[in-house]
């Protein structure tokens, strides 16, 4: 692997090829190193890969905690209030005492609940939900675990929330849990279709289903300040934007919330869970949401890349890191702005709009790799024909959803 | 090999807990549990592919289905209730088990085995697509025909849950009349 000062230097930017980069680049990685080279050789391997585990634990456990005060002052903000603002400067300590409350609070499991399913739902759902942080490639040398197969693995793990979904629900004996439960797979499997078709163009296009692999793939800058990424493709754009409602909709976030509609379902297939198992849920939807974000850049944003050469200077994990919050700001954003779908609404986007989009946009990858491929001519050609591929069929498909529902008239007493 | 025999006794422990269990949706968790061991036992012959197609496809697709199958059968909430055993069952159970082993013992029979351990072939996506839409693409057609047929069937049986109380009519011929529209077939009589 060439380091950025190499490659700079080769550019004609050889003024900005200073040690700096390299250095706090590396800075991590030496840092485990010298901490590894304490213990004696045969445990070093162990302590290792306790480090890399730790490490993840610790900066998401603390991002997880400092997201949900950012969310709450937010949403605060957006809806023209304050927000949380008594604990700590700021309001900033209000994750911690949320984490002291769960924590003594009791615990009630209903008496004729499937105790031991009960009780390993929020587990699986939260440990699943933490390992999908294993094959994100968080620098450029900072990645957890190397995997050749790494987005099958980011979504092999995935796939355990929905039992874990079933599992609370069922457990419960209680049957608006379990139809809520229901009610949730429903909708997780009817996304998850539309996220995993607009992950296959950037595996195709790529070749690979590593995710380092496919964030190198995305180096390089057109004139030095328009970035390689995905999303600046017509194929990448459109799939991005699919890919965010799909993640919206996976991890129940609002507009999708409809599972734990909290006002009309008093949190579906979380009735019966209390205490420290609720939050453990709670923390596996943020975990979820963050995973999927963290994908989400590696595969269109560019994942760790610089958006320009001359802000190579600035350390990859960084990028990485203003990219993620940038995306999480948004669906924060979101979630402030728009109203949940009703659950038939839910299943028609999905089934309706996003599978046929994302089918579409499939095809539309392929091509634009064929044409660029051919080269010449077909390099230009390809923009407007591959917008319009992108474009036309979101029209098409929007209009036929949206038939029949029309502008609203308003009628008043005269 | 230590952690071969492990993943075996994994294998084959939760497979004899899920047949011994006598409530249907803990047989089936208990069987995910045999599939994490067969995908863990493709993880560790070194086929990271399809260890993690196995996880994505039996873990999150298959046990869904398999759950849902348990609930429209209605027997979730209570013990399966186990018919006393007769010749009949007896005479299918030998004729089923005996079937897959039959297949499993050609299979195992028919494999060149290297002598010793061979280094595993380097495999990238791109070869796995190539092999699957040339030389094995009309076994991956047929798959996703079948898994469709199933599809539809699920849809059809599901749907027509609300004439169960006539499907539990014992003679056949009046079910078949029960279910035809009644202006139609008498005519010629």
């Amino acid at each position: 692997m060439t380091s950025p000062a190499l490659s700079l230097f080769n550019a004609p930017f050889a003024a900005l090829a200073i040690p700096g980069p390299t250095f706090l680049e590396r800075a991590p990685l030496e840092l485990r190193d010298w901490f590894v080279h304490l213990f004696p050789a045969p445990a070093q391997w162990l302590v290792h890969h306790l480090i890399t585990i730790v490490a993840v634990l610790a900066v998401f456990g603390l991002f997880f905690a400092f997201l949900t005060i950012a969310e709450r002052k937010l949403l605060g903000r957006l809806q023209n209030r304050l927000g949380p603002n008594r604990t700590g400067p700021f309001g900033f300590m209000q994750p911690f005492a949320d984490a002291i409350k769960a924590l003594t609070k009791e615990d009630v499991v209903p008496a004729a609940a499937d105790k031991l399913l009960h009780f390993l739902a929020p587990v699986i759902v939260c440990s699943f939900a933490l390992m999908t942080f294993a094959v994100l490639p968080f620098g450029r040398h900072l990645i957890p675990l190397e995997l050749d197969a790494a987005v099958l693995y980011f979504f092999a793990a995935g796939a355990a929330t929905e039992l874990a979904i079933f599992m609370a629900g069922w457990s419960s004996r209680n049957k608006y849990s379990l139809l809520a439960a229901m009610r949730a797979l429903a909708q997780l499997i009817s996304y998850e279709l539309p996220l995993l078709l607009t992950v296959v163009p950037v595996v195709m296009l790529t070749g690979t289903l590593s995710t380092q692999n496919i964030v190198l793939a995305q180096g390089g800058w057109w004139h030095g300040v328009i970035p390689h990424w995905h999303v600046f493709t017509p194929w990448g754009f459109a799939g991005f934007l699919i890919f965010l409602v799909a993640a919206l909709a996976e991890t129940n976030r609002s507009p999708f919330d409809s599972p734990e509609a909290e006002s009309e379902l008093i949190a579906g297939h979380l009735t019966e869970y209390s205490g420290f198992k609720y939050a453990l849920f709670f923390m596996a939807e943020y975990f979820g949401m963050t995973a999927l974000c963290g994908l989400g850049v590696t595969l269109f944003l560019g994942g760790w890349q610089a958006p320009s050469v001359y802000l190579q200077f600035i350390p990859s994990y960084v990028w990485f890191g203003l990219k993620l919050i940038a995306m999480i700001l948004l669906l924060i954003w979101i979630r402030g702005t728009l109203l949940r779908l009703r659950i038939d609404q839910l299943m028609r986007l999905s089934w309706k709009l996003l599978v046929p989009l994302a089918l579409i946009n499939l095809l539309n990858a392929a091509f634009w790799f064929q044409a660029g491929e051919l080269g010449g001519a077909f390099a230009i050609a390809r923009w407007p024909v591959s917008i319009g591929l992108a474009v036309l069929p979101f029209i098409a498909f929007g209009r036929r959803l949206g038939r029949g529902l029309g502008p609203r008239t308003y009628r008043y007493a005269p | 090999m230590l952690s071969l025999s492990l993943i075996a006794a994994l294998i084959l422990t939760s497979a004899a807990v899920a047949l011994s269990l006598r409530n249907l949706i803990h047989s089936a968790l208990v069987l995910i549990v045999t599939w994490l061991g067969v995908s863990a036992f493709y993880l560790w012959a070194g086929a990271e592919f399809v260890g993690f197609a196995q996880i994505l496809l039996y873990v999150g697709a298959i046990s869904m289905v398999v759950l849902f199958a348990v609930l429209l059968t209605r027997r979730s909430m209570d013990e399966a209730r186990v018919q006393p055993s007769s010749l009949r069952r007896v005479i299918a159970a030998v004729l089923a088990g005996g079937a897959l082993a039959g297949v499993l013992a050609g299979a195992v029979l028919s494999t060149r085995f290297l002598p010793g351990a061979g280094r595993p072939p380097e495999i990238n996506v791109r070869q796995i697509g190539l092999q699957l839409m040339g030389p094995h693409a009309a076994s991956l057609l047929l798959v996703g025909v079948l898994l469709t047929v199933a599809l539809i069937g699920a849809t059809v049986i599901a749907s027509s849950f609300e004439r169960d109380d006539v499907s539990s009519d014992p003679d056949p011929r009046a079910r078949s009349r029960g279910r035809l529209p009644s202006n139609s077939g008498d005519s010629h009589v």
